[in-house]
C-alpha cells in the first residue's frame, strides 16, 4: 500500500518539478511568507536553545540552493523555494520568527555536519536523510518524508535495477547517502557537488545511470522527457529529517511537537501542495516520528 | 619574421610548399570551427532560451555583481595580502639571522608544494566555517598563502638582481643593513619585480574558479546557479571562459606595458614556478 | 593522525590516482608541447599564429573551465568524447571516462605551458648554433632536430621541471570533477572525522610534498647531467 502511495507523490512531485521549470527567466513563484506563531514561541521553554534563537530573533538554517522541488535557490532569487524550505518556514514560525527572520544558509551535502556541530546553523532541512552513523555526529530527527533511492537511465537502456550495473560508474553527489546505497549494491558512485552534474553525464553517455532519491529523479527525467526515464524499484528508503546541534538535545522534542502539529493543522500538507505536490495530486499520510532519545 | 635565424629566406619553391601548408591549416581550423558551430547547433545549443540568462538584465546585473566582481575581489584581496606576505617571508628568507631565514623557508617552500585546493579545503572546513561568508576567505586565504610564497621567492630573486655595486656603494657610504635593503635594494627589487607581479594576479584570478569546490562566491557559482535554472551548461561554459579570459588578457596587457616602462627590454626576472605572462625579449625564434 | 591510519589504504589509493594523473597527463603533455612549440618557431606563420591563439586562450583560462569544458561540452559534440570506450581496470584502479577526461584537460592545459618552456629554451640556444646549422645546408627540420632541440630540451630542464611540478598540483582539480584523487579524498576524510581535520591536512600535503620533492629530485639530476657546456 505505501509503495503505491509513494509512487503517486513521485509522479505528481515530478509534475511539480517540470511547471516550475517551465518558468520563464526569474520565474514569479517566490514560496509563501509563513506568520509568526506567537502562542508557540511563548511556550519555549526558559533557558533553552530554542528560546534564546527566538529572543535573539534571527534563525540560521542550512539548506539546499541546486536541488529543484526541495531547495533551490535561482541566481536572481533572494529566498529558496521548495519542500525543505516550506518546512522550514513552518518550524521558525514555531520560534516566533516570520520568514524574513530566517538566514538560508547554503549547505553541500558534504558539509551539513561540519555547519550543525561548529553552530554556524542552528537547523539543516537540506534533503537529509537520517542515518546512524550521522546521529553519532549530530542530532536528527523526523522524518518528515519518506522517499526512495532508484535509477535515472536513458530511455533506451536496458537497466531496470541497480543489479544490472555492478561494477559500473553510477553518478550521484559526494557526501550523500545516495553514493554508499550505490557502493552497497556493488555499483562504483561517482560523486559531483550537484545533481545537475550527474544529469548532464546521463545524456552524454559517460555514465549508465545515476541514483538518488526518486523525487528529485522524477524531476529530471521529466524535464527530459523522451531522453531519460526512471526505473528500479527503490532500493533504498530514505527517510528525510531535521538535524539539530548533538550539544542542544532538547531540540529534538520541539522539532517532534513542532512537525506533529504542523501535521495535524494540515500546514505540513499545504507545504507539500504548494511544491512537491504542485501538480494537484495526492498529498501522502505524513510519516510517523521517531522517537526522541532519552536525555 | 624573416628575422629568425631558424630557417632560410624561403625561395620558391619553399614557399609553394608553405602556402600549401598554411591553406591546410586555415581549412582545418575553419572547419573546426563550423563544425563547433554546426554541432552546438544539432543540440540547441544556440537557441535563444539557452541564452536568454546571459541577455536578460536581472541576470546579467547578478553575472556582473554577485560573480565578476566578487571574483574580482577575492583576487584583489589574494593579492595584496600576498604582496604583504611575500615581503615579510621574501625579506625573511633573505635575512642573516638563521632564526628569521629557517622558519621562512619553511613557510614558503610548504605552500609552495601543496595544491592550492587542498589549502582551500582544509581553510575551508577548519577555521571559515564559523564564520560568515567563509567559503569567501577560505579561497583568499588559500591564494594568499600560495600566490604569497611565490612572490616571496619572487622578491628574493628581485633583491639578488640589483646589481652588487649597489649594495657596496651604500655601505660604503655608512649606510646601515635596514636601510641599505629598505632605500637601496627593495625599490630597484620591485620595479623589476611589478611584471612578476601582475602575472601572479592573473594565476590568482584564475585559482578564484576553484572556489566552486567550497561553494564560494563568484563567477563559477553564479553561473553554476543559471545552470541550474536554464539546463544550459554549454553557454555557461563559454561565457564564463571568455569572461575569464578577458580579464586575464587585460591583466597581461598592463604587465607588458609596465614591463616595457620599468624594465625595458632587459631579460625578465626568471624565477621556478611564476607564470610568465609579459612578452619576452627578441631571440632566435 | 589516527583517521589516516586507519584508512591507510584509501590514504594510498587516493595517491594512486594523482600519481596516475601525473604520469599519463605529464608524458601526453610533452609529446603535445613538443609539436606546439615546433609550430610556434616554425616558419608557417599561420601555424604560428594559431598556436600563439591556442597558447594565449588556454593559459588565461581556469583549468576548472577547461575540465568543464571537457566534462559536459565536449560530450555534447561529439559523443565518443564521452570516453565511454575508456574503461580499463589496473588491479584496484579503474581508469574510467572521467580519469580519461581529467587526463585531456591536464593535457591540454599544461601542454601549452611546456610550449613556453620549450620556446624559452630555443631561445637560449646561441644563435650561431642556428647559423652554423643552416651554413651547412640542414632545412628548418634538421636544423630543429638535431642542433636546436636537444641543446633546447637541455635548456629548459628547470622550466619544464617547474611545468610538471604545476601539473602534479593540478591534479587536485579532477577532484572536482569525480576522481577519488587525494584532494577529494582529504575532503571526504575531512568530513568523516571533523575532529583530526589538521592532522588529516598535513598528511595529504606531506603526501604532495614527497611526489613534488622526489619529482624536483630527479629533474635536478637530470639537470646536472644534461647541463650543455658553454
Amino acid at each position: 500500500m505505501r509503495f503505491i502511495r509513494t509512487k503517486a507523490v513521485l509522479v505528481s512531485a515530478a509534475l511539480a518539478v517540470t511547471l516550475a521549470a517551465c518558468g520563464d527567466a526569474g520565474s514569479d513563484d517566490k514560496g509563501r511568507d509563513v506568520d509568526a506563531d506567537k502562542d508557540a514561541a511563548a511556550a519555549l521553554p526558559d533557558g533553552s536553545r530554542m528560546k534564546e534563537i527566538a529572543d535573539s530573533g534571527k534563525v540560521n538554517i542550512g539548506v539546499k540552493f541546486d536541488q529543484p522541488g526541495l531547495g533551490f535557490k535561482g541566481a536572481t532569487d533572494d529566498v529558496p523555494t521548495g519542500f525543505d524550505i516550506e518546512i522550514a518556514k513552518i518550524l521558525a514560525s514555531k520560534l516566533g520568527l516570520k520568514t524574513s527572520d530566517i538566514n538560508w544558509v547554503e549547505t553541500v551535502s558534504d558539509n551539513r555536519e561540519p555547519f550543525l556541530t561548529s553552530g554556524k546553523v542552528d537547523l539543516v532541512l537540506a534533503s537529509y536523510s537520517i542515518t546512524d552513523d550521522r546521529r553519532k555526529v549530530v542530532g536528527q530527527t523526523g522524518p518528515y518524508m519518506i522517499t526512495g533511492q532508484q535509477l535515472l537511465v536513458k530511455s533506451d537502456s536496458d537497466v531496470d535495477s541497480i543489479d544490472d550495473l555492478k561494477g559500473q560508474e553510477v553518478c550521484s553527489v559526494t557526501g550523500s547517502t545516495s553514493i554508499d546505497g550505490i557502493n552497497e549494491h556493488g555499483a562504483k558512485g561517482v560523486g559531483f557537488d550537484s545533481y545537475s552534474e550527474c544529469v548532464q553525464k546521463v545524456l552524454d553517455g559517460t555514465v549508465s545511470a545515476m541514483s538518488t532519491d526518486g523525487s528529485i529523479l522524477m524531476g529530471y527525467a521529466a524535464e527530459n522527457e523522451g531522453d531519460l526515464k526512471v526505473v528500479g524499484d527503490e532500493f533504498t528508503e530514505e527517510r528525510i529529517g531535521v538535524g539539530y546541534s548533538k550539544k542542544e538535545p532538547e531540540m529534538c522534542q520541539w522539532i517532534n511537537d513542532s512537525l506533529t502539529s504542523a501535521f495535524d493543522d494540515g500546514s505540513w500538507a499545504d507545504a507539500f501542495e504548494l511544491t512537491l505536490g504542485k501538480s494537484g495530486s495526492e498529498t501522502p499520510e505524513p510519516p510517523t516520528l521517531d522517537e526522541c532519545p532519552a536525555a | 619574421m624573416s628575422a629568425s635565424v631558424l630557417y632560410d629566406y624561403p625561395g620558391p619553391k619553399t614557399r609553394a610548399r608553405h602556402r600549401t601548408y598554411s591553406v591546410v591549416t586555415v581549412v582545418v581550423l575553419l572547419a573546426a570551427v563550423v563544425w563547433f558551430f554546426w554541432r552546438l547547433q544539432d543540440h540547441g545549443q544556440l537557441e535563444y532560451d539557452k541564452w536568454e540568462a546571459f541577455v536578460t538584465p536581472d541576470y546579467v546585473r547578478v553575472i556582473l555583481v554577485d560573480g565578476l566582481l566578487q571574483t574580482l575581489k577575492m583576487a584583489a584581496f589574494a593579492i595584496v595580502f600576498a604582496v604583504a606576505f611575500g615581503f615579510v617571508f621574501g625579506v625573511g628568507k633573505l635575512s642573516e639571522h638563521a632564526w628569521a631565514r629557517w622558519p621562512s623557508w619553511l613557510v614558503v617552500e610548504f605552500f609552495r608544494a601543496i595544491p592550492v585546493l587542498l589549502l582551500m579545503v582544509f581553510i575551508w572546513y577548519a577555521l571559515g566555517i564559523k564564520a560568515d561568508n567563509s567559503a569567501f576567505w577560505a579561497v583568499v586565504m588559500a591564494l594568499t598563502l600560495y600566490n604569497g610564497s611565490v612572490l616571496a621567492e619572487v622578491l628574493r630573486a628581485g633583491v639578488l638582481a640589483v646589481p652588487k655595486g649597489q649594495s657596496e656603494a651604500a655601505y660604503a657610504i655608512g649606510m646601515r643593513k635596514t636601510q641599505v635593503m629598505m632605500l637601496i635594494m627593495l625599490p630597484q627589487a620591485v620595479k623589476i619585480m611589478l611584471p612578476a607581479i601582475i602575472s601572479q594576479c592573473v594565476v590568482a584570478l584564475k585559482d578564484t574558479a576553484l572556489g566552486i569546490y567550497v561553494v564560494a562566491p563568484g563567477l563559477t557559482y553564479v553561473v553554476k546557479q543559471v545552470y541550474l535554472e536554464f539546463h544550459n551548461q554549454v553557454p555557461a561554459i563559454l561565457v564564463v571562459g571568455s569572461l575569464y579570459i578577458l580579464v586575464n588578457l587585460l591583466l597581461t596587457g598592463l604587465a607588458t606595458l609596465l614591463q616595457r616602462r620599468y624594465v625595458g627590454e632587459k631579460k625578465q626576472l626568471d624565477v621556478p614556478m611564476v607564470g610568465n605572462a609579459a612578452t619576452r625579449p627578441k631571440t632566435i625564434a | 593522525m589516527q583517521a589516516v591510519l586507519d584508512n591507510f589504504d584509501l590514504y594510498l589509493k587516493a595517491f594512486g590516482y594523482t600519481v596516475a594523473l601525473f604520469i599519463v597527463a605529464g608524458i601526453l603533455s610533452m609529446l603535445l608541447g613538443t609539436a606546439l612549440a615546433a609550430c610556434r618557431v616554425g616558419p608557417v606563420s599561420i601555424l604560428r599564429k594559431a598556436t600563439a591563439v591556442y597558447v594565449t586562450v588556454t593559459r588565461n583560462t581556469p583549468l576548472v573551465i577547461i575540465f568543464a569544458t571537457f566534462s559536459f561540452m565536449a560530450p555534447m559534440l561529439w559523443s565518443h568524447l564521452n570516453f565511454k570506450w575508456v574503461e580499463v581496470s589496473i588491479g584496484e584502479f579503474d581508469f574510467s571516462p572521467f580519469f580519461a577526461a581529467a587526463v585531456v584537460s591536464l593535457t591540454l592545459y599544461t601542454s601549452s605551458f611546456v610550449c613556453e618552456a620549450l620556446r624559452s629554451g630555443v631561445n637560449a640556444v646561441p644563435v650561431g648554433q642556428a647559423e652554423a646549422a643552416r651554413a651547412i645546408g640542414l632545412p628548418f627540420a634538421g636544423v630543429m632536430r638535431q642542433v636546436v632541440l636537444p641543446q633546447a630540451f637541455r635548456a629548459s630542464v628547470p622550466p619544464l621541471a617547474s611545468v610538471q611540478i604545476a601539473l602534479i598540483k593540478n591534479t587536485s582539480v579532477a577532484a572536482v570533477f569525480g576522481i577519488a584523487e587525494a584532494t577529494s579524498r582529504m575532503r571526504s576524510f575531512n568530513n568523516d572525522f571533523g575532529s583530526q581535520r589538521t592532522e588529516i591536512f598535513i598528511a595529504f600535503a606531506i603526501g604532495y610534498i614527497v611526489i613534488v620533492e622526489l619529482f624536483s629530485f630527479g629533474a635536478s639530476r637530470l639537470e646536472r647531467r644534461w647541463r650543455v657546456a658553454r
